[in-house]
């Protein structure tokens, strides 16, 4: 069995009938990591107990006990997901060393179907960036240039799933860490609607805006992920009862007379020549499949990015203020130091354990929420976050989905980015109004560009109204099966 | 609203936050806070007379789940975590 092109159906099927056992396919995928990770720094950490696990399933196999529906399907996980026995630190010397006493709920879930965890992916530091460059790690590659990122926040991720150490990965994205990375990348990424997935054990970023997901090879796998990881939890009480529908099996790719939503505001105005290309090939594409585009306006998408940055520093500064050097993560060395005042205590724990870019927006979501600003900022931004979510209802009174670009460019070169923050933000315009309204989006790998003599993707973002992940995903496999999608598919990443 | 963004006030909100810094940091937030904010000032262009802020962005029936005692995770394996315990309690420099 060919394990870089297998499947989760052609897997799962070759395990349960014993073709391949799955500590094969383990030792398989550790090996890869081995052997070539070493040029992309994807992996913060490699299970030990892989194997182990692997075995356990391989035994139920062969006493004909129940296996679940992902069993030997190896998930590499984003640092920023609790995983059991694990080291999950959100890629910040804040949690170097916190070994959890549990699982995220998306962990267990998986676990719980079979799936076998083979190690932790690099990120930015608690999820804030779009490089993977702020990793207490050290910086993440991308796969088909090396001197490129791999985007972010969830780049380890999609690096890892690109060049084939895993045969699947979580990430998370708060206001476009799933999709831009898998743009980068050229793999799937899908973020769920708000309260699809549960975020119990997902360290917390800004939690309004952050949902789990898959990044993996198909928007099939993507969907069978999504079967096992929604659905309602105990312990999150935002998570929705809404059913959590077979979507695997109900992907045709028939979009015929299907409206597809393209927003004003956006398409006129995508500033790089290879995107635009690559968006108006993907119109074209769309319309030979019998889907007629509709022309939306949502003028607000055009404030998406400071709605974003204030609603996220904001609630990332409420949310980081658990981080105390008491109860676990890092604690000053200063605290043998006999005339230390309490707050000298928290401030130099949490001055020494967070790097630059969580500390800045630590202190502008602290701005934003202080007393006499409050209302300007934070709450000014909410109030229009609530009209911008009836642009887009309105939108979708027009439109089956939505259609448009992830990134404003393909994948940047390292440390282009890093100096000027705001302009880094602006990158983000795009993605951050699903997150700001709760809508189901994904990136879908399309087409390509060369530069200096490297293949760089290009993914075509799909958004769908609250709950339509399975009309999402179908539209998904719909352009995923059409051209220039399906050569790209045939396109080998540098390191692979 | 223009936004005085000085070294008090860089100073007054890294103590809100409980975060030291050093002189250099503040240098950078400096800029970086102005730049940030100022173009974080269209927002106050639009109209939202009457509209009531939107907090969290699916309107979601919240629900609990039934009150009762189960095993969780056991205070040793929470202390653990700690950078410090002394048998069932967290341990903190004197600070009184």
């Amino acid at each position: 069995m060919d394990l870089l092109q297998a499947d989760f159906t052609s897997l799962t099927e070759a395990v349960r009938n014993k073709k391949i056992s799955a500590v094969e396919t383990t030792q398989f995928f550790l090996n890869r990591i081995e052997n070539l990770d070493k040029n992309l720094n994807s992996f913060t950490h490699v299970s030990t107990t892989a194997l182990g696990d692997a075995q356990l399933i391989d035994q139920k196999i062969s006493q004909g006990d129940h296996i679940g529906p992902l069993a030997g399907v190896v998930f590499g996980i984003k640092d920023l997901l609790c995983t059991k026995g694990m080291p999950s630190t959100a890629a910040s010397k804040m949690l170097r060393g916190f070994i959890p006493p549990y699982d995220a709920t998306v962990v267990s879930r998986l676990k719980n179907a079979g799936a076998i965890i083979i190690g932790k992916l690099n990120q930015d530091e608690f999820a804030m960036g779009s490089s993977t460059e702020t990793s207490v790690y050290g910086v993440c590659h991308n796969p088909w240039d090396l001197a490129r990122v791999p985007g972010g926040s969830s780049g380890g991720s999609a690096a890892a799933q690109a060049a084939r150490l895993t045969m699947a990965t979580i990430g998370t994205d708060t206001g476009g860490s799933i999709r831009q990375p898998a743009s980068f990348c050229g793999v799937v990424g899908v973020k769920p609607t708000y309260g699809r997935v549960s975020r119990y054990g997902i360290i917390a970023y800004a939690s309004s805006l952050d949902q789990a997901g898959p990044i993996v090879s198909s928007v099939k796998d993507a969907a069978l992920t999504l079967e096992i990881i929604c659905g309602q939890d105990a312990y999150d009480g935002t998570t929705s009862d809404h059913l959590v529908e077979k979507f695997s099996q109900n992907l045709n790719g028939n979009i015929k007379g299907k409206k597809i939503g393209v927003i004003k505001e956006f398409i006129h105005h995508i500033p790089d020549a290879r995107i635009a290309e690559s968006f108006q090939q993907a119109r074209e594409a769309v319309e030979h499949l019998g889907a007629e585009i509709v022309e939306v306006s949502i003028p607000l998408t055009q404030y998406a990015v400071p709605m974003y940055y204030l609603i996220s520093a904001s609630e990332a500064s409420s949310n980081f203020a658990r981080y105390d050097g008491v109860k676990y993560g890092y604690r000053t060395p200063h605290d043998k130091s006999s005339n230390l005042s309490l707050d000298d205590f928290y401030s130099l724990s949490r001055g020494e354990g967070f790097g630059a870019e969580v500390k800045r927006r630590i202190m502008l979501g602290t701005y934003a929420l202080s007393a006499g600003y409050s209302d300007a900022f934070y709450l000014k931004a909410c109030k229009v976050r609530r009209l911008l979510r009836q642009q887009f209802l309105d939108a979708f009174e027009k439109c089956d989905v939505i259609m448009g670009p992830v990134t404003t460019t393909p994948a940047f070169k390292l440390g282009e980015k890093s100096v000027d923050p705001l302009k880094n933000y602006l990158n983000d315009i795009f993605t951050t109004s699903t997150n700001l309204c709760g809508l189901p989006g994904m990136s879908v790998p399309f087409s390509s560009t060369t530069e200096e003599e490297h293949i760089l993707p290009i993914g075509i973002q799909l958004t769908a109204p609250h709950f339509q992940e399975q009309s999402m995903l179908n539209f998904g496999y719909a352009i995923e099966n059409t051209q220039p999608a399906k050569d790209f598919r045939k396109l080998k990443p540098y390191v692979y | 609203m223009a936004h005085e963004i000085n070294e008090d006030l860089i100073k007054h909100i890294a103590r809100l936050a409980k975060l030291t810094i050093s002189d250099e940091e503040i240098s950078n937030y400096m800029p970086h806070m102005k730049k940030v904010l100022n173009h974080f000032s269209e927002l106050e262009t639009l109209d939202t007379t009457d509209i009531e802020p939107l907090i969290t962005p699916v309107d979601l029936k919240s629900y609990l789940r039934e009150d009762r005692a189960e095993k969780t995770i056991s205070s040793e394996e929470l202390l653990k975590c700690a950078p410090s315990s002394i048998g069932q309690l967290f341990q903190v420099p004197p600070v009184i």
